[in-house]
């Protein structure tokens, strides 16, 4: 690549600063991930066993992915599970965090303590703690007991469920839905940094806007169609990625506790990378595809 | 006096005004209030909702074990005490651990933000041969999940060696694991715990300082150095501030680079997670109780231990909230 007559004079001492500016990154990128990226890569494809001397891989083609999905009893419901509830996840985030950013965007009395509390699961609700929270059993041990003493299904979603699927409307998407209000608690406690995101945007939309807007006769709602969506749609992009990325990451999920176990605790480094990445590519997949659908839809205001 | 003059001269009463405009007025006014009582039960209720497991645990801390598995008990402890946190310090260790976890933290936490700093200030304002290139790399360092590398990763510290250097010289590859070195090495090649995430917001901050500014340094006679550490870095304190408090607190709390790269240093984090299996063994063998420890009193424990972790992040939350939330809101992250 010769990029000399390009880059000269002036140009070439700030092309050099800004190599050097980013050096601590190319070295990082290339020490501890493209090797070990590779290796992984690698690992998957091949029986490693581990020897005072060193590491031995011995290359055996797709054998630990076939036991990942025809020998494993528990990998296969694990991911479909764990992606099943990602997807869902996700949307119930997304469709949290945007109404709750619109309420806050509204200006009533104590807003910034109510900000402050719907910020604080970002802090306190990060790493272990969310792990060692999915543990109460007391909890759940209370919860089965009071229902069992009181007949079951008490809660509210509880007796509404039962008409609802007595009364024989399709039942499957009805789950969906109870599930996403079961679990409310994991949604609100997912969406600080979204909710936050969501804000900075709408507070970029000018007042001027909706103004004009209502003097032309728009109702509420269509000028949250109209103006609000579009105007924040880069942001959802960019909120759709975030929400999927942290999902993949959380420290109680199933399939990442699997492939550690398989590593810390087995020593089979070979088959827990191959889960690792199918995990991976799947993920990256759905990345993808999502977000192109999101961006073509994506509203560019300048 | 002169208000209510005015008022007095234009006063109609509310029905009138009512009356004129077609009942428009009082549909608007009902539909407003109405809107604003259901506002407040939503955002009490939401509120309540991610409050509620904090109130509870600090209840349920203070509770002796016979409250615990007494119905009439709810939420005010009848035996009121603090074994719980004097069982939780023991078994955490949590003065050293804390002065560890504090250090720790910190320190990766500085290392961390000053590195990213350079690398988003230098995709932000220079441009060079393949930037778009290593951007991209970026971008896949915050899309891939470090569990996917971690295998390698794992092994890699085991034999450390770079390039065969050190095996030359001592014969054989460095053992790293069990210190905490490995991480902070990561740390300085910006390959941490969400270390792309900080890069991103850096460089989206540098890329909004006009370009007038940066020109009038290098005309006064600013060097390249001279700019970024003069003009640059004392207007990105607000958006620095934030990914600082951001990775403090995610260091924190980490548990998986901490298992995985700190080795066995003593964590708040890691020592939370042993913390039952420590009452456990306790309780069987100090206080030779051979059916150990029950799930409610493991419960109580878990839950006053929790809050000896998270108790000074959320002081630091109430002091610094304004540091976390608006620089964060006004760094103006697009695509």
């Amino acid at each position: 690549m010769n990029y000399g007559k390009k880059y000269t004079g002036l140009l070439k001492r700030k092309a050099i600063a800004g190599y050097l500016f980013i050096l601590p990154f190319i070295l990082g990128f290339l020490i501890f991930m493209v090797r070990p990226f590779f290796q992984s890569l690698y690992m998957s494809f091949s029986n490693v066993e581990v020897s005072p001397q060193g590491i031995n891989s011995v290359f055996a083609g797709l054998v630990n992915y076939k036991r990942a999905f025809t020998v494993d009893t528990e990998f296969n419901r694990m991911l479909t599970e764990q992606l099943g509830k990602m997807v869902v996840n996700s949307f119930a985030i997304m469709v949290f965090s945007f109404f709750v950013a619109l309420i806050l965007n509204q200006k009533f009395k104590g807003r910034a303590l109510v900000r402050a509390v719907f910020f604080l699961p970002v802090i306190i609700s990060s790493g272990v703690i969310l792990g060692v929270e999915y543990d109460n059993a007391l909890l759940s041990g209370l919860q089965s007991t009071i229902e069992n003493s009181t007949g079951g299904g008490t809660s509210i979603t509880g007796a509404i469920e039962n008409i609802l699927t007595t009364a024989g409307i399709g039942t499957k998407a009805f789950e969906i839905v109870f599930e996403v209000v079961d679990g409310i608690y994991d949604v609100a406690i997912a969406s600080g940094i979204q909710i936050i995101i969501f804000l900075s945007g709408l507070q970029t939309i000018s007042d001027s806007m909706y103004e004009a807007a209502d003097i032309e006769g728009c109702t509420k709602w269509e000028s949250m169609c109209k103006i609000t969506f579009p105007m924040i749609s880069s942001l959802l992009l960019v909120n759709w990625i975030y929400t999927i990325v942290d999902f993949c990451m959380r420290s109680d999920n199933e399939v990442m506790e699997k492939i550690s176990d398989t590593m810390i605790v087995k020593l089979d480094y070979g088959f827990a990378s191959a889960m690792a990445w199918v995990y991976f590519a799947i993920v990256i997949v759905i990345i993808g595809v999502s977000s192109l659908i999101i961006s073509k839809g994506v509203y560019y205001y300048d | 006096m002169t208000k209510t003059a005015v008022n007095k001269k234009s006063e109609k009463t509310f029905w009138e005004r009512n009356r004129d405009s077609g009942g428009y007025l009082l549909k608007k006014k009902v539909s407003d209030i109405a809107y604003r009582i259901i506002r407040v039960f939503l955002l009490f209720g939401m509120c309540f909702l991610i409050l509620q497991p904090i109130l509870n645990k600090i209840s349920i801390s203070f509770m002796a074990e016979e409250d615990l598995y007494n119905a009439m008990v709810i939420a005010v402890p009848e035996h009121f005490t603090t074994d719980n946190y004097q069982l939780a310090a023991q078994f955490m260790d949590y003065g050293k651990t804390f002065l560890n976890t504090l250090l720790v933290s910190l320190s990766i936490a500085v290392l961390q933000i000053a590195v990213c700093t350079l690398v988003g200030y230098g995709f932000a304002r220079f441009e060079f041969p393949l930037k778009k290139f290593w951007f991209a790399c970026v971008v896949l360092m915050i899309i891939i999940p470090p569990q996917t590398l971690s295998t390698s990763l794992y092994l890699h510290f085991q034999y450390f060696d770079i390039l065969g250097i050190i095996k030359l010289l001592t014969g054989s590859a460095l053992n790293l694991r069990g210190s905490a070195l490995p991480y902070y090495l990561m740390s300085m090649g910006c390959m941490g715990l969400k270390n792309g995430l900080y890069i991103f917001m850096i460089r989206q901050f540098f890329r909004n300082i006009p370009k007038e500014l940066e020109e009038a340094a290098y005309v006064d006679g600013c060097g390249t150095l001279k700019t970024f550490f003069r003009i640059m870095l004392p207007d990105a304190a607000p958006i620095l501030t934030s990914c600082f408090l951001f990775s403090f607190v995610w260091q924190w709390t980490d548990g998986f680079y901490s298992k995985t790269f700190m080795g066995n240093v003593s964590l708040l984090a890691r020592q939370l997670q042993m913390i039952a299996d420590r009452l456990d063994h306790y309780i069987v063998f100090t206080l030779h109780d051979a059916t150990g420890a029950s799930v409610g009193y493991t419960n109580a424990i878990v839950a006053t231990g929790t809050l000896m972790v998270i108790v000074p992040l959320i002081v630091l939350y109430l002091f610094a909230q304004k540091g976390f939330v608006e620089s964060l809101s006004s760094s103006g992250i697009k695509m």
